[in-house]
């Protein structure tokens, strides 16, 4: 096990696209592990994508868990995660590992289904909602070069994209 | 490495393209670094509050903005202050409000909130609407250091006359 050292942007690995995982091996386990070690390391962190330790491979970890009245599905390592339906749309605040000190509010789905494989390779269908839904979001974004900076919305002008969206 | 000097520098003045470009070049020019700013239109006029990383003195410092800040017709003031960067707080709340513009809403609301806890971080206001039924519209970042309940309680007694007030919890995702 080990801690992996978390790209920070400007770093331009963080704009690359996430492969695909084909193999699930112990290659991939161990990875997963020392994944989830550094995500736990990070301050505050509930979530983290491979890209941000610089592996071009589509793995994310998210973990709800620690919020208190929220709905979650607990810990979970998804691989090659796809959002197959989005519904609503919510404003909140998000921050990045791969971003220090700087939070800003971003809009997300506020219900999405994900598929996605797990660490044996079985294919699972999610169905998530808010904290968790924006969690599993904000990590996809990342294996397809996305950062939370990317979808920064004004806070000044908030209540006026509501209007639009609503 | 000595403890850098920073200063406040704000810059108002009737709103024309390329403000913020002369200023900053001219902050430039003359070995200043820029921290946390501010720049936006208020009623037509071009406003700037910037953190500046300077080495020499106020006087200086205005020395070097001013025939810039002159040649554009904006004011000056210079402050040294004592403030760093990565000085974050992270705000717990967002509060919207919104109702007929009249005198009073801001200094009622924000001072019911403040006796609910509330330490804001960021306020940004505006009037939309028409001259003949303006609309005031408040956003308001901040810390609920008593609690969310205590602010919706706080709210609930000022909205009764006519303003609309909303709040939703932040909760930061870090990922």
């Amino acid at each position: 096990m080990a801690i992996l050292d978390i790209l920070t942007w400007p770093d331009p690995r963080l704009k690359e696209t996430a492969q695909p995982v084909t193999t699930f091996d112990e290659t991939l386990h161990a990875f997963i592990k020392d994944l989830e070690e550094t995500m736990r390391a990070g301050p505050g962190a509930v979530g983290i994508a491979a890209t941000q330790v610089g592996s071009l491979q589509r793995v994310i970890i998210i973990d709800a868990s620690s919020r208190k009245n929220v709905p979650h599905h607990g810990r979970q390592v998804l691989i090659n995660p796809e959002i197959t339906h989005w519904e609503g749309y919510a404003v909140g605040r998000e921050g990045c590992l791969s971003v220090p000190d700087y939070t800003g509010n971003v809009i997300r789905a506020e219900r999405i289904t994900v598929e996605a494989l797990d660490e044996a390779g079985a294919t699972h269908t999610w169905r998530m909602e808010g904290f968790e839904a924006r969690l599993a979001q904000h990590e996809i974004d990342h294996l397809d070069g996305l950062l939370f900076l990317d979808r920064l919305v004004s806070r000044r002008h908030d209540l006026y994209r509501r209007k639009r969206y609503d | 490495m000595s403890k850098p000097n920073w200063y406040m520098l704000t810059l108002v003045g009737r709103d024309r393209p390329g403000i913020v470009a002369h200023v900053t070049h001219a902050l430039y020019e003359g070995g200043c670094n820029l921290g946390e700013a501010s720049m936006m239109r208020l009623g037509g006029n071009f406003t700037m509050m910037m953190m500046v990383r300077y080495e020499g003195a106020a006087r200086a410092l205005a020395e070097l903005v001013e025939p810039v800040s002159e040649s554009l017709g904006l004011r000056l003031h210079v402050d040294r202050i004592s403030g760093a960067l990565h000085h974050h707080l992270e705000p717990d709340v967002r509060i919207t409000v919104s109702g007929a513009d009249r005198a009073g809403i801001v200094a009622q609301v924000t001072g019911a909130l403040a006796e609910a806890g509330l330490n804001i971080l960021n306020l940004e206001s505006d009037v939309a609407g028409s001259e003949d039924e303006p609309l005031y519209i408040m956003h308001i970042e901040g810390q609920a250091t008593e609690g969310i309940e205590a602010l919706q309680s706080a709210l609930d007694i000022v909205t009764r006359n006519g303003v609309k007030a909303s709040l939703a919890p932040m909760d930061t995702l870090i990922g």
